[in-house]
């Protein structure tokens, strides 16, 4: 054990038991899975992506690139998590990932003998011969050795939500500017957010041994987060992440509801935030950088203020044995703070290995002055380093090395929205640029303000100033007393040698690797990340970015910005799809659209399907079909034979009213509209102003001004939304009004040639026999005793048949009144697929073949297109490449009537060779007709109305088929008519 | 993003559908003699600038009125919003 014997923020009256790679552990609420392992001795974690390289903790925070590990089993088990912010529960179990076999003796650590030949640009250089090979071999064996962890591969069982905050001042991050700033804010009475992407508020606090008035910084937090939990104004969101800043103020943050529970129970498992905030303090604090030396990625091996963090606020030391010597390597003060820390707690120190020739000293220890480190030893974890001062080098042994290369400015939302950061020589990092997001205000650490003082003051100065940008007055709070410590560093940014200095740990890549991509002229940093693939991995270069400009603006002899800067961009660390979903999958994904009849015919047993955003009965199966043909087929043959009725509220009703609703009708249309009777129905078709067929459907005069347009189901959204658009944006002189009625009307297709005898049944006094109310007539009436109704003779199916619409709360009762009234007729309900059954065998086009590239022409209504008015598409509908299109709509009919054709087949000549150059179409629907007992088909063909009786081939490569089929008339039934005006 | 309404004051993009450039809204005459070059320009060609342009949003969640909104490309600030309507009859501008 390395715990330490007192000290830290965990509670040891509490076991908390967990399992990493199978074995069983010990460790307390407070803790992390780094913390507990490295308590627990456990140095080594995991393997690194590329050569399987020995890997420890590196850090304290989300920026580790190291201790990644699978974390929970079954369907809850997650590939990738940091162990250093993974919040220790009972029962936890976690397995390390990346090696073949155990994790002490990775098969795979043999691709770290074949280093020198897995350099930079690697993938690109070797497998590009033979080309043959790329798919085959190696792009799967590539594919098998990539990846970090692995999925369960099962659903996941949890919950997830998302929501919307609204606020004045979002302040991201808890720590001494955060916590100063939300306090500001929140006793001037702002409506305040607090994100802290830890377990605890506090920051840093909780890692130094800073005092605050004399104090414990954790006993001032303490009093800050009972002070803000009793204001109303303040919301406080530990586990929560602020991941991206995006357009108007508005923030995504991930809040982590349960991820610190073994299940969450009844809660959700995490919540997606998207947080709406006039001003924001940034106050993310600041991400440690390590110099890059020989064989620096040894277990053992972290950064200098990882280690004070484990220290102070875990009571861990980084030693697999308490009598190891720790060695810090700093290149400022900073790391000389590790060393007093560690001291302070009894954990023997060998000394600090300062580059600086000046080093001050700040305490009782060893002290190398202007020294650096060049070697390392230890397979599984550090036992020796090899320090060089001057000309002398010496090897010490020690059990971990802390390493302090100073500390960047967390800029990465100050980024967002191409805000460039800017270097400033006097921190040696970036800091955040003038142009970030608008109204996010950097202060603190984040703001190269470092230092607990500093930190204090800028974050409530940030906060005073946030809020007078948008009229609220915030006066200064008293601030706890507190110093900043020293923190001169030099430019030192790494050490020389021949050996491999790691600078991206979880891409290894290595100084080496960066001088190569140098050599092959990758010298902008986009060009240097893309061949190396450093700062690509999943903490996206945080401890390594800067490291590498560094490295490379030393070789290109430039200064660092001069060579370039990050781009940081969303999210700042990883999100998961699930809370990106919130919730909103499998049936969630969107709502479902439910017709007037749904329950009806889900009592009947009918079977449904997706059609947009409908549940539409399919077909009614009735005792003794065990094929959904023969249910189909029965319901095509009742309604040639008799009648049967169809929900088909889902076809889209847009009520068109005005003194110009007929001059707007024959604008949007192709064909004339305003001559229409009142009284009448007209089929109408509406192109796309670039001449394509849009949509169909039918145009009802109710009266003068009062018209009924019809969409497909499809196009229902789109033609409305179209309508509107001319109305509005192009003829806004006209008097037209118009309003989508989709949901108003319940409307029920009745069909067949006893279609009219039903529906005398139930028509009030109305006379609806074929002289009064002939084929295409509308009119309003009652039915059943006073309910208001529109009766449409129309038809889809080629045979007699009405349409019938009530308010659609009546919709359920008509269908049982039909139901009930035709029991002698035989009445039928049919679903979709009778309803395809019946238009294919009409030969009426549907979306199949108006699917936008096709043309009035092609669909046999080019003389529909009125030449005598302009209208939607009418210009460009004349242009010569669509005018000149010779495909024709026509119907197919296989040579042997049982052999199916394929929708999508092509049509070719019979033997003509089957390219691209011999196309001749397309088959765009095709069914089974029961009514011709034959397989039939609608397709494009090209001179096809010159072509009936010619036998042609409908080929379907993808399957191998290829069938004989015979040109035919596309109105397979009835062609003349004559059943519709009967 | 948010999209100042004229008549409903600030609302989420997430209820508005996007169109694009406002100048579909100047549709060519089809009675001029080149009114196929026209509609095709109208059809086909748009500008595309970095930075101030006029665009059509249609505000289907709510009350379906098209919008003539000015956005900034490259910030995604919006400068303002006008119906369309009143734009195209000249009542704004």
């Amino acid at each position: 054990m390395t715990r330490l014997s007192t000290g830290g923020l965990i509670d040891r009256e509490t076991q908390l038991r967990f399992s990493f790679n199978g074995r069983s552990y010990t460790g307390h609420p407070g803790d992390t899975l780094a913390s507990a392992l490295l308590a627990n001795g456990v140095q080594l974690v995991g393997r690194s992506f590329k050569y399987h390289r020995p890997r420890g903790v590196f850090a304290a925070g989300s920026e580790e690139p190291n201790a990644m590990v699978e974390l929970r089993s079954g369907a809850r088990q997650e590939p990738n998590t940091r162990a250093t912010v993974a919040e220790l529960f009972d029962g936890l179990v976690a397995r390390s990932q990346n090696h073949v076999g155990s994790l002490e003796r990775d098969l795979l650590a043999i691709n770290d003998l074949f280093a020198p030949f897995l350099a930079a640009g690697f993938y690109y250089k070797t497998f590009m011969w033979p080309k043959a090979f790329w798919e085959k071999l190696y792009e799967p064996a590539i594919r098998r050795a990539a990846g970090l962890g692995t999925l369960s591969m099962r659903p996941d069982p949890d919950s997830y939500d998302k929501g919307f905050l609204h606020c004045d001042l979002l302040v991201i991050g808890a720590g001494a500017a955060g916590l100063a700033a939300a306090l500001t804010a929140g006793r001037a009475g702002a409506q305040v957010v607090l994100a802290e992407e830890d377990f605890q508020l506090g920051g840093r606090l909780l890692s130094e041994r800073d005092s605050l008035d004399g104090a414990e910084a954790s006993l001032w937090v303490t009093k800050m987060r009972e002070e803000l939990q009793s204001l109303a104004n303040v919301r406080l969101m530990p586990r929560t992440t602020v991941f991206g800043a995006y357009d108007h103020g508005i923030y995504g943050a991930v809040e982590r509801v349960a991820d610190h529970l073994p299940t969450p129970g009844d809660r959700v498992r995490q919540s997606l935030w998207r947080i709406r905030a006039k001003r924001a303090i940034l106050a993310a604090g600041a991400i440690e950088r390590h110099i890059p030396f020989a064989e620096n990625d040894r277990p053992g091996i972290m950064l200098a203020g990882a280690m004070r963090a484990y220290a102070n606020r875990w009571a861990v030391t980084p030693l697999k044995n308490a009598t190891d010597r720790v060695a810090v390597f700093t290149n400022g003060d900073d790391g000389h703070r590790t060393a007093l820390d560690l001291m302070a707690h009894g954990v023997p120190v060998l000394g600090v290995i300062d580059t600086r020739a000046d080093a001050p000293r700040f305490g009782d220890y060893r002290l190398f002055a202007g020294a650096t480190i060049t070697g390392t030893k230890g397979r599984h974890g550090l036992t020796a380093i090899q320090i060089t001062q001057g000309s002398k080098a010496a090897w010490y042994s020690v059990g971990a090395l802390g390493v302090a290369g100073g500390w960047n400015p967390n800029v990465h939302l100050a980024s967002h929205h191409r805000g460039r950061p800017v270097w400033d020589e006097g921190v040696l990092a970036f800091l955040p640029g003038p142009n970030g997001p608008h109204g996010l205000i950097p202060v603190g650490a984040a703001a190269g303000k470092g230092g607990v003082a500093n930190a204090l003051a800028d974050g409530m100065q940030g906060a005073i100033t946030a809020l007078g940008q948008i009229g609220l007055a915030a006066k200064p709070i008293p601030l706890p007393q507190a110093e900043n410590t020293p923190a001169t560093q030099e430019a030192f940014w790494h050490v020389p040698g021949r050996r491999r200095a790691w600078v991206d740990f979880q891409n290894d890549v290595t100084v080496k690797d960066i001088a190569l991509a140098h050599k092959e002229n990758m010298r902008s940093v986009e060009h240097l990340k893309r061949w190396t693939t450093l700062g690509m991995a999943t903490d996206q270069g945080k401890t390594s970015n800067i490291s590498a400009l560094a490295v490379m603006a030393e070789l290109t002899g430039k200064t660092i910005p001069q060579t370039g800067t990050t781009m940081f961009r969303p999210p700042y660390t990883g999100v998961s799809l699930a809370v990106l979903g919130g919730g909103d999958t499998g049936p969630h994904f969107r709502p479902k659209r439910l017709t007037p009849t749904h329950y009806w015919a889900s009592a009947r047993g009918a079977s449904f399907i997706e059609v947009g955003p409908w549940m539409r009965a399919q077909f009614f199966p009735q005792p003794g079909e065990t094929h959904w043909r023969h249910s189909v087929d029965r319901e095509v043959l009742a309604v040639r034979a008799g009648v049967g009725i169809c929900d088909v509220t889902t076809l889209g009703k847009i009520d068109v009213q005005g003194a110009d609703a007929g001059e707007f009708l024959n604008r949007v249309y192709a064909n004339m509209m305003g001559t229409l009777k009142v009284g009448m129905v007209r089929y109408g078709l509406m192109l796309r102003e670039d001449g394509h067929a849009y949509d169909d459907g039918t145009c009802a005069r109710l009266a003068e001004d009062h018209f009924i347009v019809t969409t497909t189901t499809a196009n229902a959204a789109g033609v409305y939304r179209q309508l509107e658009f001319f109305r509005q944006c192009v003829w806004p002189d006209l008097d037209v009004q118009l309003i989508s009625t989709t949901d108003a009307w319940a409307q029920i297709a009745v069909a067949g040639p006893k279609s009219r005898m039903l529906l005398q049944r139930v028509v009030d006094d109305a006379d609806i026999s074929n002289a009064a109310f002939p084929f295409m007539a509308c009119r309003a009436l009652t039915i059943c005793g006073g309910l208001r109704a529109r009766l449409f003779r129309i038809s889809f199916s080629g045979e007699l048949a009405y349409e019938l619409a009530v308010p659609a709360r009546y919709g359920h009762a008509l269908m049982e009144r039909l139901m009930e009234q035709g029991a002698d007729l035989g009445v039928t309900p049919y679903g979709t697929e009778a309803l395809g059954v019946l238009r294919i065998e009409k030969g009426h086009a549907a979306g199949a073949e108006l699917n936008g590239q096709t043309t009035a022409q092609m669909l046999g209504l080019g003389r529909m297109v009125s030449a005598k008015k302009d209208s939607v598409g009418a210009i460009m509908s004349r242009r010569e490449g669509l005018a000149g299109d010779k495909r024709r709509l026509v119907g197919l009919k296989p040579v042997t009537a049982q052999t199916p054709v394929a929708a999508g087949s092509h049509l070719f000549t019979r033997r003509a060779v089957q390219d691209m150059a011999n196309d001749q179409g397309w088959v765009t629907s095709a069914c089974y007709s029961p009514h011709l007992e034959s397989y039939i088909a609608l397709g494009f063909l090209e001179d096809g109305e010159n072509r009936l009786g010619e036998v042609i081939t409908a080929a379907n490569p993808l399957e191998g088929q290829e069938v004989a089929v015979e040109v035919v008339s596309a109105h397979f039934v009835d062609p003349d008519g004559g059943r519709l005006r009967d | 993003m948010l999209i100042p309404h004229p008549l409903l004051g600030p609302r989420d993009a997430q209820e508005f559908i996007y169109l694009g450039d406002a100048t579909l809204m100047h549709r060519p005459d089809a009675t001029r003699p080149d009114a196929e070059a026209a509609f095709c320009d109208y059809v086909f060609l748009r500008h595309n600038p970095a930075g101030v342009h006029r665009e059509l949003w249609f505000h289907e969640a709510g009350d379906r009125s098209w919008l003539v909104v000015t956005r900034n490309t490259v910030t995604h600030e919006i400068i303002g919003a006008e119906l369309a309507c009143d734009v195209k009859l000249g009542v704004t501008q």
